[in-house]
């Protein structure tokens, strides 16, 4: 990779104050999306600062009646944490079916949420159960956060700190395997909240993450496989390439609702 | 059989430093004050070079030096060579443009190697290939087989008009066409046998040292047969005369015939070693491995089957477009000619085959050589039709094939290959009861209440290997003989160096060829070494693929071990006073016929060095006999696979129930070390089936180029097998071995196919059959279904 | 430059190294401990894994710097002494290995499965768990076999430790 500037704060005002003084510099998490790719020199920062010595961002607590997970807390923790599956079990299974073992040993959900891969898992689960991200600099809910192909609303200089999650009635992912990458083909994230059923799907949308509207009222009116039956997701925006189409995907994400709502 | 000789199934001699991190691969060798190369490659499938500019790569920091092929030219080093000479039906010789190791005048596919960076560091190199300018004149891709020969497109080598290499065929043309004329009942399949990166774990390596006060080159080299690359590196390619060129291949990660080639990098990374006057070091990323390593497979091919009315097979005719990519790799002329059609009677007695291959040039990576070599093409032509057949005959696949079985030997095929022993039935019987075949029914309506499809499919595969007689494939066009070599060093306290032209990446060497001397001269592995992969120790080898080590490179062991038992008794008579030919050698001591005088082999051993006791004008002092062995014939393994699988046709996932194999090695040396062998090539030829998908678009960008978009086979994809042996002995070789590396890749994608077309009640999916393939597929079944 | 100090396996190791040096690049050219492979350029093969704080990681996806004060385990530090760690011999035992390109990554990978799921561990998980690691020679037959193997003789040996 190209040579840059490395920085290791130990606290989120030092990350801040090294944020500022490096315009365009990468933070670094787990590193299991950005080190490959400055490998293959698709990214060039002239600075990266590495936020794996900030304690105060890794931890998962009950708060506020919700679970908040800090951005640097490992999937393997989360996937582990007696926290998190009593309270939402459902994201303990995704967390424990991202990638493979060390990846998860390493990969965080700040990294993965803010970066915004269109087949990530995590964007999903937090846009489904209507998460509250934290950043250094304010609060963004999870409708507003997640903005297209890698794009998420964060600023230039801004870090996310922590992910709140409200306790649903209900948490699940079902997910089908691109079988090279692993990562999902078609992933949805299936919640039952205060606010009505929310319906979050990945792998599949030309813009990324997105939330099935159509499957949500449906769910909403009556929370059952059945009611998918006849829902067809319109293929139009939905991604093709040469591991699915989009009519092939447009179905898994069908079937992968029902799965998820078959618990 | 003791437990350490042949036919014991002997923990492995190699493993220790492997398992303890202590290997040592190239990319693990270092040399001091050595240098580091990187390649530019096009980025373009088909272009002109209008211009390179160098100039500012020259001037980066740690560089020692940027080469193109005007360098190479300058330097009079040839270019990479194909040696394997095929004749089109015409009689005129395949026509074969130039494959420079940098690029001359014009690029042909995305990657071609094009100008190299020596540099410093690894970085520094990067950094610096990055600034190279190439000006291209882009010419249109040539990308899909099928239509490359169509008028009008883009010539690829000037040599060969309409993109054809050859137009070669093999055969009976008239007695084949007779036989479909009268035929009963004909089966048409159009197949596509999928193009596959061998991607062995550990990448392509290099590292070329140039000893000025020796005026001597030394190559590290990730190959499969280091002399090879000596010879090609030497006589073809002008590096340097053999005797000034030491050619090492250490360790290496494997191989499945991508390492056997002669490669651009280790051609350019030996000369510039001279140019700069450092070691020269370069190691493959993965990415550019799926550019520049030769890939496998990649044919397209129309082929039938004809039947009378009770079933008999009166003849079969294919008619084959094999893409050879956009240069002749080293044995690739061979690949779909040679090693393909002479397998296409299968197990079965044909009376007819005609087989037509064209040899066709794409703006692509070069193809050749892959795990089976052309045995998985044509088994998955002859073991696809032989099972559409029965279905469409209404005829159970099992008993069709036992139908047509060939039952006597030798037998003589209508396509060069004489079989010269084997029982199909007892391997098909065998494989009939471990997979629980009477069962299926009731499987299958298990898993059609849970809502899913179950399938099963059989594989009854013949492959010819052990290659070759030297004569025989030197008739067909082969440039070298296929012999191996041994020589047998044992010394004076009685501990044994064999030092073969085997090489082994993988296959266990140091341990079964320890067995066979274990075996041949009654001494213990402990005492026995196995030297291997460097032409400074080893005087010259063929080098192991095409699954030649046990039939070809174990001969040649048992061969110096008769010499050396030969040399050995009489050495014996002289010390113990009896007369020469009535010394017998048993368990390991040489026996005085008739009296109570015995020596052991280690005392025969120093005696023979210590030379008191005999005359040296009868007898020469020392103990080392080398053998070159020639098999008189290949060899046939055969046997049947049976694929069982599940499919979800919601989704299309497949799920591989179960996994039963019955294979036919002839003897076996070392019983562990063939399962696994068996076990690699049956995961391989699942990725070939349903995974592994080489896709390139209409550019000829290859758009699966890593690990995210190529699926290898991983321990989710693949069942635990149940693989078990039948055996009836090879005739023509010392050992009985009849090579095993190869046969699960070549049984096991028409096994798969079978039985998810099984499942899916239809013949209409390609590989690989990934889930969306599977899925669509399903689709067909369920309108079909409504349908009727 | 970056002044980096950590423990592998089990020796205190100072260096002043390149920011963008990888653990897998400090492992094998900077401490010459080349049994931790590369294989790939995509972090999926699995063949660097190596145990950082006690848990496996892809070597090639960590920066050397990120392990500051941090505890490395490479299949150099597996055995004690001549001694071999359990799953180490039970790959022998096994015929789990043919190459050996992916066997340090896979030993690695099969140790951190065992310590994470118990010493029973069934042959379904092992396999779930062995995506992050790939094998061109073995087909995984005699892998998970080995993993199997392993995990019941690693209970041994804790039982015997004791």
């Amino acid at each position: 990779m190209q040579a840059f500037d490395y920085r290791r704060p130990g606290t989120i005002n030092e990350a801040d104050l090294a944020l500022k003084a490096a315009p365009g510099a990468r933070l670094l998490a787990g590193g299991q999306t950005l080190l490959p790719t400055m490998k293959l020199r698709l990214a060039t920062p002239d600075t990266v600062i590495d936020l794996s010595a900030i304690a105060s961002l890794k931890g998962i607590a009950r708060k506020d009646g919700g679970l908040a997970i800090g951005a640097m807390t490992t999937h393997a923790a989360v996937a582990e944490s007696a926290d998190v599956k009593g309270a939402i079990p459902g994201l303990a299974k995704l967390a424990g079916g991202i990638g493979d073992p060390q990846v998860r040993h390493r990969g965080t959900i700040g990294g993965s949420v803010a970066n915004n891969d269109p087949a990530a898992d995590y964007p999903a689960a937090v846009l489904a159960l209507g998460a509250t991200l934290n950043t250094s600099k304010r609060t963004i809910t999870a409708d507003d956060f997640f903005q297209g192909l890698f794009a998420t609303a964060l600023e230039e200089n801004e870090i996310l700190t922590e992910i709140a999650f409200p306790v649903p009635q209900s948490f699940a992912y079902a997910k089908f395997d691109q079988p090279a990458s692993r990562f999902a083909l078609v992933g949805v994230a299936v919640a039952r909240t205060s606010g009505g059923v929310r319906v979050a799907v990945t792998g599949a949308g030309q813009g990324g993450v997105f939330r099935w509207t159509d499957a949500e009222k449906a769910l909403s009116a009556n929370f059952s496989a059945a009611a998918l039956d006849g829902l067809k997701l319109d293929a139009s925006n939905v991604l093709s390439d040469v591991h699915g189409n989009a009519d092939y995907r447009a179905h898994l994400v069908g079937i992968m609702a029902r799965r998820a709502v078959a618990g | 059989m003791t437990d350490q000789g042949i036919g014991a199934s002997v923990k492995r001699v190699e493993d220790l430093r492997f398992i303890t991190g202590k290997g040592q691969y190239v990319d693990d060798i270092n040399r001091h004050g050595q240098t580091y190369a990187v390649f530019a490659r096009s980025p373009v499938a088909h272009a002109t070079i209008k211009n390179i500019d160098v100039s500012e790569a020259l001037a980066s920091p740690g560089v020692l030096g940027v080469y193109t092929g005007a360098d190479l030219a300058a330097d009079k080093i040839g270019g990479l060579i194909c040696g394997w000479m095929i004749h089109s039906k015409d009689g005129s010789p395949m026509k074969a443009g130039a494959h420079p190791a940098l690029a001359q005048g014009k690029v042909r596919y995305v990657g071609d190697h094009v100008a190299v960076v020596i540099a410093e560091t690894l970085d520094q190199a990067k950094d610096a290939a990055g600034l190279i300018q190439v000006d291209y004149g882009e010419l249109p891709a040539v990308v899909d087989v099928g239509s490359a020969q169509a008028a009008g497109k883009a010539q690829i080598h000037d040599e060969a008009p309409n993109n054809t290499v050859y137009q070669w065929h093999l055969g009976d043309k008239d007695a084949t066409d007779a036989a479909f004329a009268k035929a009963a009942h004909v089966t048409k399949l159009d197949i596509v046998n999928n193009r596959l990166v061998p991607n062995a774990m550990e990448p392509r390596a290099a590292i070329g040292d140039f000893d000025p006060g020796q005026d001597q080159f030394t190559l590290y080299t990730t190959s499969q047969n280091p002399h090879v690359a000596r010879l090609v590196l030497s006589a073809f390619i002008g590096i340097a005369p053999e005797h000034k060129l030491r050619v090492i291949a250490p360790d290496v990660g494997g191989g499945f015939g991508s390492k056997i080639f002669i490669y651009a990098e280790e051609t350019v990374c030996i000369w510039a070693s001279k140019k700069v006057g450092r070691p020269v070091k370069w190691v493959a990323e993965r990415t550019e491995a799926f550019l520049a390593d030769a890939h496998g497979r990649d044919h397209v091919t129309t082929a039938e089957l004809a039947l009378d009315a009770s079933g008999k097979i009166l003849a079969l005719r294919a008619n084959t477009k094999a893409n050879l990519g956009a240069y002749l790799s080293t044995f690739a002329s061979s690949v779909p000619t040679y090693l393909y059609a002479p397998l296409l009677s299968g197990q079965y007695d044909i009376p007819a085959i005609y087989c037509e291959v064209d040899g066709v040039y794409t703006t692509t990576t070069p193809v050749d050589a892959y795990r089976g070599a052309g045995r998985p093409e044509a088994t998955f032509v002859v073991e696809r039709l032989l099972e559409v057949a029965a279905r469409q005959t209404g005829r159970d696949p099992a008993e069709f094939r036992r139908q047509n079985f060939i039952k006597s030997f030798p037998h003589q095929t209508p396509v060069i290959m004489a079989y010269d022993a084997g029982d199909y039935a007892a391997s098909l019987d065998k494989a009939l009861e471990m997979a629980d075949y009477k069962g299926l029914a009731a499987r299958k309506a298990e898993s059609a209440r849970k809502g899913k499809l179950r399938g099963l499919g059989f594989s009854a595969y013949i492959e010819a290997c052990g290659i070759a007689p030297s004569r025989a494939v030197g008739s067909l066009g082969a440039g070298v003989g296929l012999w191996e070599s041994a020589e047998i060093r044992v010394n004076p306290v009685g501990t044994i160096e064999v030092l073969t032209g085997s090489h082994s990446h993988g296959q266990g060497h140091e341990t079964t060829f320890a067995q066979v001397i274990s075996s041949k001269l009654g001494v213990p592995i402990e005492q026995v070494s196995i030297v291997h992969g460097d032409t400074d120790k080893v005087q010259m080898g063929m080098g192991t693929y095409g699954s030649r080590s046990g039939a070809v490179g174990a001969s040649a062991i048992v061969k110096a071990a008769e010499k050396i038992v030969a040399k050995g008794k009489r050495v014996a008579a002289a010390c113990m006073e009896v007369p020469e030919d009535s010394v017998d050698f048993e368990n390991g001591e040489f026996l005085g016929r008739g009296t109570n005088k015995k020596m052991t082999f280690g005392e025969v051993a120093l005696q023979a060095y210590v030379a008191h006791k005999f005359d040296p004008e009868l007898i020469e002092p020392g103990l080392k006999e080398g053998s070159f062995y020639d098999p008189k014939n290949f060899t046939f393994p055969s046997g049947v696979h049976i694929a069982e699988v599940e499919i979800d046709p919601e989704t299309g996932h497949t799920r591989i129930d179960r996994w039963t194999a019955v294979d036919d090695f002839g003897i076996l040396i070392n019983p562990m070390i063939v399962e696994g062998q068996v076990h690699g090539g049956i995961a391989q030829g699942v990725g070939q089936a349903m995974l592994e998908h080489t896709v390139y678009d209409e550019n000829g960008q290859l758009i699966t180029g890593s690990f995210m978009d190529y699926a290898m086979p991983r321990a989710d994809d693949v069942p635990s097998y149940n693989v078990s042996m039948t055996t009836t002995p090879c005739p023509s070789n010392p050992l009985g071995v009849k090579g095993c590396g190869e046969a699960g890749a070549i049984a096991a994608p028409p096994a798969l196919i079978n039985a998810i077309t099984d499942a899916l009640g239809h013949e209409e999916i390609a590989m690989p059959a990934t889930p969306q393939a599977v899925w669509r597929a399903a689709q067909k079944s369920v309108r079909k279904q409504a349908a009727e | 430059m970056t002044k980096l100090s950590l423990t592998i396996n089990g020796r205190r190791v100072s260096a002043d190294i390149d920011s963008r040096t990888l653990l897998v690049d400090f492992l094998r050219n900077n401490q010459r401990l080349t049994g931790t492979h590369v294989g790939c350029d995509t972090s999926q093969c699995g063949a660097c894994t190596v145990h950082l704080d006690g848990r496996s990681v892809k070597s090639c996806a960590v920066l050397a710097a990120s392990c500051e004060g941090a505890d490395v385990m490479t299949i150099e530090g597996l055995a004690d002494g001549t001694t071999l760690h359990p799953m180490q011999a039970a790959f022998r035992e096994h015929h789990a290995l043919q190459c050996g390109f992916c066997t340090p990554g896979m030993i690695m990978a099969g140790v951190d499965i065992v310590n994470r799921n118990g010493s029973q561990v069934d042959e379904a998980t092992i396999r779930k768990e062995l995506e992050g690691n790939i094998c061109r020679c073995t087909g995984y037959h005699n892998i998970v076999r080995a993993i199997e193997s392993g995990a019941a003789a690693m209970a041994g040996t804790k039982i015997a430790a004791e």
